[in-house]
């Protein structure tokens, strides 16, 4: 019996010990010494240090993406005793991982947020911690995404927590970056022991920490009340990472006030993060259905989906009286959390790959539109939307590239939003139930709702008219990052078939019987 | 040798498997054509770093690898044959099973084949195509099946069968083709014209405008008006067909019809009229003229399209070009009215969407027009011809509600607010309102008609028993359009608003004419439809003109402009008697159409619906007696040389649709032998569902 449970839970997951597993952890390695390089290298820096130490994250940054493409087979393995895994759910994540850090460090190149200007100080020293902090990050995300157990879930969260404090009040001496970075303790910290009391309630089920033990003892257990409230209780922490309702409210004040680049790496990567331990979290540990007399069936669909209906319209709604685009831009990621939740409430392969994709699609568009924002700061543009009035004159380009996000993040076509969107809501409709299909009607409204909001930054751009017509210099580096999310935004329909090929080839086969039902129920309730 | 007697027996065993039913299936044909594991995009994004075998992959058992030359094959119109080589390229024998054609595939033959392949071996297939003397345009798919697991597996049959495909065309037409996507490289050509040069830009926009209306004269004049569904091609010509997006069924689907082609034409006639009418357009030109050809190709994607999802492409593309014309280009209100206008729409739809999703997930399996197999489909002739029975079912439910009813709702409020019905009209006016003249031109010429032919084009096609069920409630709206409308328009001191009122009385003519259900009443609606595009087109110009001059539309403060400004004056009175319906004009003969064919089904409301023509006259006369004639109102205008008449430019946008309205007010056959056959394929169609006696004759 228990090894065929563990058959369903992880089938065909080999446990490697430490010193065979070191090959397969290659990426994160080559990222930890690319930090050690940073430091070391900082240590005996003498002027500034910017330039050298973004070469280093850069290149380990890229050398840990070779490694990646290089060991990933579509094998499934447990390194470190099962204690994390390898397979091509973590590989998917790596690579986005990598690929958001990358570009964030790209664009902090030239960002004045990463740096603290003082006249007749040499402050750019600084500039080489903020890589090493934000690699560090990397390695805690790619572990969240690859944990299998509860402890290294709860450990590689407080790391990717730990260091986004640390990078949120990065501008040490501006007292919005540190009231973001105080908050964003105060928040994280009650949601961390939240979480960790619901952990040690399924340990207190489990006897183990280990995920699929988790679930054969969750499928076996009679105390349903106790696994729901253990999971919900769990909830807090992902949600935490997600910022769903009600554990978004630092997400505003954080992403105003940390620095720009900051905030985009936030608005994406951690998010990010805590969607693939939710889904692993969901489907490694927590049995779909329960059956007892409480529930006749599974209680997770709806309680996600009361999350999600709830997280996408306080997102949408809040979102439309901000005046400040780095605010606004955090309403709409919340917003953003809620549609990519819709997938774990179909619960199924469909759902899961929908959300892959929508993933990757948010990561350009999202990014397109920070990249503006920063562009602009570093030319010396406010960040309220009125500050960009008669943009589209003064910077064309800009204007143009927050344009093509702002409709891919509406999620209109043929921009890749609209291709996130469309999965996402398929999912739902395919699984059927009035649930879903009311959960999709309402995360459409939605989407129309959030045009609003996002056609205001639009109407100011191109509708208003500036106080001066000077153009707006653009360092050349951001106008190509800039460039890379538009085209990615525009063009992400010609790669789409073998992205979504890669998405499913991504998706672990943990529920062999429910993904078949998805073929035969095309019955709508 | 073991290695061989090793691979023969798993052969044996894939067969046995495959004899016993035993291999579940895969839940869609997803992962199996994948040919690389990383998408290109991630590596070439971040780094071009090679992506290596990994060991596992040299591990691997043997396996059967076919492979089929050509990709694509195209046949020649009067039959031909032609030799398909499928090789196995793998390291293990192949065995084909079958070759065939998939379903649908008229015409289209092939030899069946069954053997077995060593690894490098080939084998020719031929595949024929008879001919066909109905019609011009075939297409098809070649299926080869065989034990290369990695081909996808038609779900109909128990049967796993490991489907490879090629398409099989005879004579693809690239005429839509060109016609979509010539505005959109235009666009991309006017964004390079040297900043500054005005002057060309103007120019360059005219001549790309003007491809269109060239090859749209091509298809008219080759459109075989004899062409019906049951020719073959599903009553489409001029197709274009392949495969888009394979892992979502979606189709790269152009093809016409009657219907569709009236309003290709409309299109492609109003644009360049539009640009024309932009000439005087001053403020960052470029921008507009990328704008308005990007809304070109909008415009001719969606009247185009045969695919749903491609359809919702072009319907959603044309949104932000129309945004950001009226947002920056306006007057006064644009932002207001911008934003009002997208708002609308995009809540309309966005329901589409959900709708569309529904009816994908419920359409029946079968196979991509290259003969993949497909376990839905997008496709609309499809979805109309072999599905809508299947939706009609009274059994299937979505949200408790029946499933064909709330899907028709879900679309016709999508649509309905385009064109635009009451409630949703209040978009209209201040989108007309703000627009400049150009865009009123197009929004009233085109976009309006987006609404009533997606309406016959897919709500009556894929859902006709709910089109049956709502037609009483759409004829009632239909009337209190026509009414509505025209009250609102008495009440008007704008003549641009009194305008746009006057298009959603006349875009209930349509409704009335569509909700009949007779073959009269289509054809008026249709008729209504084309005639309205060009009368109103000219209304909105002689509004333009006027307010390019006196920079005001308030019909209180002009008077006796004839006295000034006689060919304007003659354009003017012509216009609005097209408008009001005055027989020998165009106008005359959708009107009468749509109340012949609505009045033996909807008795009272085509009585209260024809009542409506005394109100539309009388506005219509008021409006020209207040400006045009009297005397002049000397205190408002003591510069009487600020009213030049019509200038060359001018007159040239108004005068084709003043030849056509007259044209068509005597002769109205060009149009009505277009659309006959579609319209009464779609009736029959239509009828077929609602079995005998469906429409009860009101009081």
């Amino acid at each position: 019996m228990p090894a065929q449970v563990r058959s369903r839970s992880c089938p065909n997951m080999t446990a490697l010990d430490n010193f065979a597993s070191l090959r397969w952890f290659a990426p994160e390695l080559i990222l930890s010494v690319g930090i050690l390089a940073i430091l070391v290298a900082d240590l005996f820096a003498k002027g500034p240090s910017r330039q050298r130490s973004s070469m280093i994250a850069l290149g380990s940054l890229a050398l840990a993406l070779l490694a990646t493409l290089l060991t990933m087979d579509g094998e499934k393995r447990g390194l470190f005793g099962g204690l994390i895994a390898r397979d091509p759910f973590t590989d998917f994540f790596k690579i986005l991982f990598i690929a958001t850090t990358a570009f964030v460090g790209i664009a902090a190149l030239r960002s004045r947020d990463t740096i603290e200007y003082r006249p007749g100080e040499h402050q750019d020293k600084e500039s080489g911690e903020f890589y090493a902090l934000a690699l560090t990050t990397a390695i805690g995300m790619m572990l969240m995404a690859a944990s299998t157990d509860l402890l290294l879930a709860f450990l590689s969260l407080e790391l990717v927590s730990i260091l986004s404090y640390i990078l949120a009040g990065f501008k040490r001496r501006n007292r919005k970056s540190s009231e973001a970075s105080l908050k964003y303790v105060i928040y994280g910290g009650v949601a961390s022991g939240i979480m960790l009391y619901g952990m040690s309630l399924l340990y207190g089920l489990a006897g183990s920490t280990n995920l699929t033990t988790i679930y054969q003892a969750a499928q076996a257990s009679t105390s349903t009340l106790t696994l729901i409230v253990a999971v919900v209780l769990c909830l807090a922490g992902f949600g935490y990472k997600v910022a769903s309702v009600p554990f978004h409210m630092w997400c505003p004040d954080v992403y105003e006030g940390a620095p720009t680049p900051v905030t985009a790496f936030f608005a994406i990567g951690p998010k990010a993060a805590g969607f693939a331990l939710l889904i692993r979290f969901f489907n490694g540990a927590i049995p779909a259905e329960i059956h007892t007399d409480m529930f006749r069936s599974s209680p997770w669909p709806l309680i996600l989906g009361l999350i999600a209906a709830a997280t996408m319209t306080l997102g949408n709604l809040a979102a439309i009286n901000q005046t400040n685009l780095k605010r606004l831009l955090a309403y709409s990621s919340i917003a953003h959390a809620g549609y990519l939740m819709l997938g774990l409430c179909a619960g199924n392969a469909d759902g899961q790959r929908a959300m892959l994709l929508y993933m990757v699609t948010y990561l350009f568009m999202n990014l397109g539109a920070f990249l503006v924002i920063m562009a602009l700061a570093d030319a010396g543009l406010g960040e309220d939307v009125a500050d960009y009035r008669g943009l589209g004159q003064r910077a064309k380009f800009p204007a143009l590239v927050m344009a093509i996000s702002l409709f891919s993040l509406t999620g209109l076509p043929p921009f890749a939003g609209f291709f996130g969107k469309f999965y996402l809501f398929a999912a739902l409709l395919a699984k059927g139930g009035t649930m879903n299909v009311t959960l999709a009607l309402i995360a459409i409204l939605n989407s129309a709702i959030s045009l609003y909001y996002y056609a205001r930054v639009l109407k100011a751009m191109y509708f208003e008219k500036a106080e001066s017509d000077e153009p707006v210099a653009i360092a050349p580096i951001h106008t190509w990052n800039m460039g890379l999310m538009a085209a990615a935004s525009l063009g992400l329909w010609v790669f789409w078939s073998p992205l979504v090929d890669f998405a499913t080839n991504s998706l672990p086969q943990w529920y062999p019987a429910a993904t078949r039902l998805v073929a035969a129920a095309a019955v709508l309730p | 040798m073991m290695g061989r007697h090793a691979t023969s027996s798993k052969l044996e065993i894939d067969k046995k498997m495959r004899r016993d039913k035993v291999v579940t299936k895969p839940l869609e044909r997803v992962a199996t054509r994948s040919s690389s594991r990383v998408p290109p995009i991630f590596v070439a994004l971040v780094l071009l770093a090679p992506v290596g075998a990994s060991p596992a992959h040299a591990a691997d058992p043997l396996k059967p690898h076919l492979v089929l030359t050509p990709s694509k094959i195209e046949l020649p119109q009067e039959g031909g044959v032609v030799e398909v080589i499928a090789q196995n390229k793998g390291t293990a024998p192949l065995d084909i099973w079958h070759a065939r054609v998939s379903d649908g595939s008229d015409g289209f033959s092939v030899d069946d084949l069954r053997r077995t392949l060593a690894p490098g071996e080939t084998v020719a297939i031929k595949v024929k195509f008879s001919g066909s003397k109905t019609r011009s345009q075939a297409f098809g798919g070649l299926q080869v099946l065989s034990s290369d697991t990695r081909y996808p597996d038609d779900l109909r049959t128990a049967e796993v069968e490991n489907i490879a495909s090629v398409p099989l065309q005879v004579n693809p037409s690239w005429l839509l083709t060109l016609m979509v996507f010539i505005p959109l490289f235009g666009m991309l050509l006017v964004m390079f014209v040297p900043k500054g040069k005005d002057h060309l830009t103007k120019w360059v926009a005219l001549g790309v405008a003007m491809v269109p209306v060239i090859l749209s004269v091509v298809l008219y004049a080759k459109f075989d008006r004899s062409f019906s569904v049951a020719a073959g091609n599903y009553g489409l010509q001029f197709i274009q067909h392949a495969v888009w997006i394979p892992s979502f069924n979606i189709e790269f689907y152009f093809g016409v019809d009657g219907l569709s082609v009236t309003m290709v034409l409309l299109t492609s006639l109003v644009s360049l009229i539009s640009v024309g009418a932009s000439w005087g357009i001053t403020k960052n030109v470029r921008g507009y003229f990328a704008m308005f050809l990007l809304l070109e190709a909008g415009m001719m994607g969606v009247f185009c399209a045969c695919d749903f999802f491609l359809f919702y492409v072009f319907w959603e593309l044309m949104l932000l070009p129309m945004y950001f014309l009226i947002g920056v280009w306006g007057g006064p209100r644009k932002e207001y009215a911008a934003i009002k206008f997208f708002l609308y729409t995009l809540a309309g739809s966005v329901l589409m969407l959900l709708a569309l999703i529904a009816i994908y997930y419920n359409s029946s399996a079968g196979t991509l027009i290259d003969g993949t197999p497909a376990a839905h489909s997008f496709d609309l002739m499809k979805l109309t011809y072999v599905d809508a029975g299947k939706f009609a079912n009274a059994n299937l439910t979505l949200l408790g509600f029946e499933f064909s009813k709330i899907c028709w709702v879900g679309l016709f409020i999508g649509f309905a607010i385009k064109i635009p019905m009451f409630p949703f009209h209040t978009w209209l006016p201040d989108a007309h309102v703000e627009a400049p003249t150009a865009i009123s031109v197009i929004l009233a010429g085109v976009l309006l008609k987006m609404g009533t032919y997606g309406i016959l084009r897919i709500n009556f096609g894929i859902l006709p028993t709910a089109s049956l069920w709502a037609a009483e409630a759409m004829a009632v709206f239909g009337a209190i359009n026509i009414l509505y409308g025209a009250f609102c328009a008495f009440a008007q001191t704008d003549l641009k608003k009194l305008v746009a009122y006057s298009s959603v009385s006349h875009m209930g003519y349509c409704l009335v004419g569509m909700a009949a259900f007779t073959q009269t009443g289509f054809n008026g609606a249709v008729m209504q439809m084309f005639n309205h595009g060009t009368i109103t087109s000219m209304l909105f110009i002689l509004v333009g003109v006027l307010y390019d001059r006196a920079h005001t539309r308030d019909i209180n403060k002009f008077g006796g402009m004839a006295t000034q400004m006689p060919v304007y004056a003659a354009f003017f009175g012509f216009a609005f008697m097209a408008s009001l319906g005055l027989p020998g004009l165009s106008g005359f003969i959708g009107e009468v159409l749509v109340f012949l064919g609505a009045f033996p089904v909807h008795r009272v409301v085509t009585i209260l619906a024809a009542t409506g023509v005394i109100f539309t006259a009388a506005y219509h006369l008021w409006a020209l007696q207040r400006i045009q004639l009297g005397k002049w109102n000397d205190a408002q205008w003591k510069d009487k040389s600020i009213f030049p008449d019509l200038n060359l430019r001018e007159a040239l946008t108004l005068i084709p649709m003043a030849v056509i309205i007259i044209v068509l007010g005597f002769w109205p056959a060009p149009v009505l032998d277009l659309i006959g056959n579609g319209m009464s394929d779609l009736l029959a169609h239509v009828n077929g569902h609602a079995g005998a006696g469906a429409l009860a004759v009101l009081p």
